[in-house]
């Protein structure tokens, strides 16, 4: 792997980037000449350097494509078993898909008491795409970023939920629901009375006018709190996990003895993880159903 | 881990992948598994119901065979009954035919007797004339004397 231990990390926590240089960056190449670009181009980045370089105009093809393989592979596996499905004896995968999706039933039935076809599918959605996302983190470390040097991919980060872009975008849509429910339910009125007339409220108009503004200072707050809580939430377990798990492979070079003890380190850690990803991936789901709930409940 | 373009491609897909799950995932498992479950509600109700209806049949049963049996005693009660009045009757029967056969043969009997009496009364009154004509020396004009005769005849 990589030469020294503070490399092979940051090779590990690099995303393979595709985006676009802007005109007038050096590039350093292989070889340790370097070459200043006359336009900008979009290319894949050689480094964390570059990716940074490159700001917004990027895209993590692995965290991309790892996340959208794994949601297109849960998607087609539950729709293949939503077409087997019949009145009949259910059998197999068949049974397992139908305890996932009566957990969730419940789960939301419990949770959300408005009527809506989306949470639902929202949530068995998310429960197992985030799922399968933290399970990427149970590989070994070294496995897949080692096969894709094989082929030439010089970085591979495969567990889509340490990269914050991925959990973020999933909050940010989640955010983007709440808001366009309340204001489905609720009118843009009715939300607007929600984000000022409370917490604090009063009979006397002047005093109602001065709380207004610390109301809706609070809200927002309130408001923006929940989706940045709620993406920063899943990265940062994953992202830890990951990254203790970068740690204790790396023990794997140093010694027979600390090889073994490394062994039994990621064992357990492993074990230990199978409970937070799942964890996660509920936690993540439930918290969704709740905020959706919020936003469908009219005061 | 800075942001970039990768979000939106996360919003998108995740879009997507909440469309596709509400449309062709979800409502079918759904459908699928709400049905089923009422084919078995529906099976056990009918299960309950065909246990009580068999125990209600059997009860029934029970009690048909208990009636049969019943019935069944009392006709052999009666047929035994009717069997002894059809003895008794025919004992009656026999007892007055014999009786009756026994008077007309005594009425018979008596009936010879008398013809018989009447047959020797007559002889004995030919003989009583025939001796006394004997006895006469001459015939006794039995037209003459058959007053006598009868008178005579009679008498014995």
């Amino acid at each position: 792997m990589a030469g020294n231990s503070q490399e092979y990390i940051s090779h590990h926590l690099t995303n393979l980037t595709y985006g676009k240089l802007p005109a007038g960056y050096v590039r350093e190449n292989e070889d340790g000449t370097t070459t200043e670009l006359t336009e900008a181009t979009w290319t894949f980045a050689h480094g964390g350097a570059e990716a940074s370089a490159m700001g917004f105009n990027a895209v993590h093809v692995d965290s991309l494509g790892w996340s959208f393989g794994l949601g297109a592979l849960i998607m087609f596996l539950f729709w293949r078993m939503a077409k087997k499905a019949t009145t009949g004896v259910p059998s197999g995968f068949l049974n397992f898909v139908e305890m996932i999706v009566e957990f969730i039933d419940n789960t939301v039935k419990e949770s959300f008491h408005g009527r809506s076809a989306l949470v639902a599918p929202l949530a068995l959605t998310i429960f197992t795409w985030v799922f399968m996302m933290n399970f990427m983190d149970l590989i070994p470390v070294d496995v897949l970023p080692t096969l894709a040097m094989a082929v030439g991919i010089d970085y591979m980060k495969v567990v889509p939920s340490t990269d914050v872009n991925v959990t973020l975008g999933m909050a940010i849509f989640v955010f983007a629901l709440m808001i366009f429910y309340s204001i489905k339910i609720k009118g843009i009125g009715g939300f607007v009375a929600e984000l000022t007339l409370q917490p604090f409220s009063a009979k006397n108009p002047v005093v109602q006018a001065i709380f207004i503004p610390v109301n809706f200072f609070l809200e927002i707050v309130a408001l923006i709190a929940k989706p940045i809580s709620l993406g920063l939430r899943l990265f940062g377990n994953m992202y830890a996990g990951e990254m203790i798990f970068i740690l204790i492979a790396l023990m794997f070079s140093a010694g027979i003895a600390l090889g073994l003890m490394a062994g039994v380190l990621q064992w357990a850690w492993a074990v230990f993880h199978i409970l937070v990803i799942t964890l996660q991936a509920f936690i993540f789901m439930m918290l969704t159903i709740v905020y959706l709930s919020m936003a469908h409940e009219d005061h | 881990m800075n942001l970039n373009l990768t979000l939106i491609g996360q919003i998108i897909t995740f879009g997507v992948f909440v469309w596709f799950c509400m449309k062709f995932v979800w409502p079918h498992l759904l459908t699928a598994m709400q049905e089923r479950e009422k084919k078995i509600a529906d099976g056990l109700d009918a299960a309950n119901r065909a246990a009580r209806d068999l125990e209600l049949a059997q009860k029934e049963a029970a009690d048909q065979l208990r009636e049969a049996k019943e019935k069944a005693a009392e006709i052999i009660e009666q047929a035994n009954k009717r069997a002894n009045q059809i003895v008794d009757e025919a004992k009656d029967n026999a007892r007055s035919e014999g009786e009756r056969i026994v008077a007309a043969a005594q009425a018979e009997v008596e009936q010879e007797a008398n013809r018989a009496k009447e047959a020797l009364r007559k002889q004995v009154s030919e003989l009583a004339v025939a001796g006394a004509a004997k006895i006469l020396g001459k015939s006794v004009d039995a037209t003459a004397h058959d007053e006598l005769l009868d008178s005579l005849a009679k008498e014995l």
